[in-house]
């Protein structure tokens, strides 16, 4: 690609700021967003293997980092930005066929994919935590 | 399209040289992933407060140690790939831009043998 070198302070074209958001374009944000968390994430799985792998006392450590409530609000993010990041390659994969590319298939799947990353988020939170008796 | 060669054609790899690659490697380790995600879902929640010899004994089973080595192969070729778009959008200056999606590479490449080394610590190990 060419480097574009700027002499002159031109005018930009509208960018972000100025459009009223729609929600196709915020699940692509989101999408972005959660795959970025998700990658930096992936830290989070490795700590948890190489702790078990190390021994009983990082086990412990980082267990209780995870148990910490701050560890499991870290962890319900990273759970959401999963869910929601898979749901949204789902509808991604769909779109890749030349399906439900009409505007209203394209709005009614966004929404899709939030309220169902939202709830099932929430579900599979409230089933593990109730099997455990936390609930 | 008239000046490209036959040959260009049929190895059909475009301006680019790398054709569909990065875009059918997203696509095709994106459908593992639902599985292999799926599976690490399931297998984080049933040992969410489980004892260390649990955790430990669990990890180390066969059934589990596979599907976890290929969520992270998959992942993490996944994940690199949508970095590197990312990268490529963001970071306009060239010097830049490659020093990011090395970065980037290494980043994943450590995360992945912290991984498989832990796995296959648990599984053949002590």
């Amino acid at each position: 690609m060419a480097e574009a070198r700027q002499t002159v302070e031109r005018p930009l074209s509208p960018h972000l700021s100025i459009y009223k958001p729609l929600i196709n374009m915020v699940m692509s944000i989101l999408h972005r967003l959660t795959g970025a968390a998700l990658y930096f994430g992936t830290l989070l799985l490795a700590a948890w293997l190489i702790a078990t792998a190390m021994g009983e006392v990082p086990f412990t450590y980082v267990n209780a980092l995870f148990a910490h409530p701050v560890g499991q609000l870290v962890l319900f993010g990273y759970s959401w930005a999963l869910v929601h990041h898979m749901l949204g390659g789902i509808r991604h994969l769909i779109w890749d066929t030349g399906r439900g590319l009409q505007i209203w298939q394209v709005n009614a799947l966004c929404w899709l994919t939030i309220l169902c990353s939202i709830s099932l988020t929430v579900a599979l939170w409230a089933v593990g935590l109730a099997l455990r008796g936390q609930l | 399209m008239a000046y490209r060669t036959p040959l260009a054609r049929v190895r059909g790899l475009g301006s680019a040289r790398a054709g569909a690659e990065h875009f059918w490697r997203q696509r095709l380790t994106a459908v593992a992933n639902i599985f292999l995600a799926s599976f690490l879902i399931w297998l984080v929640a049933t040992l969410a407060g489980a004892d260390y010899a649990t955790v430990k004994g669990t990890l180390a089973k066969p059934q589990i140690a596979i599907p976890l080595l290929l969520l992270v192969v998959s992942g993490l070729v996944h994940m690199r790939l949508g970095m590197q778009v990312i990268i490529e959008d963001y970071v306009h200056s060239e010097g830049h831009k490659i020093a990011a999606l090395m970065l980037s590479s290494f980043f994943t490449f450590a995360v992945g043998l912290v991984c498989v080394f832990a796995v296959l610590k648990l599984s053949f190990g002590a």
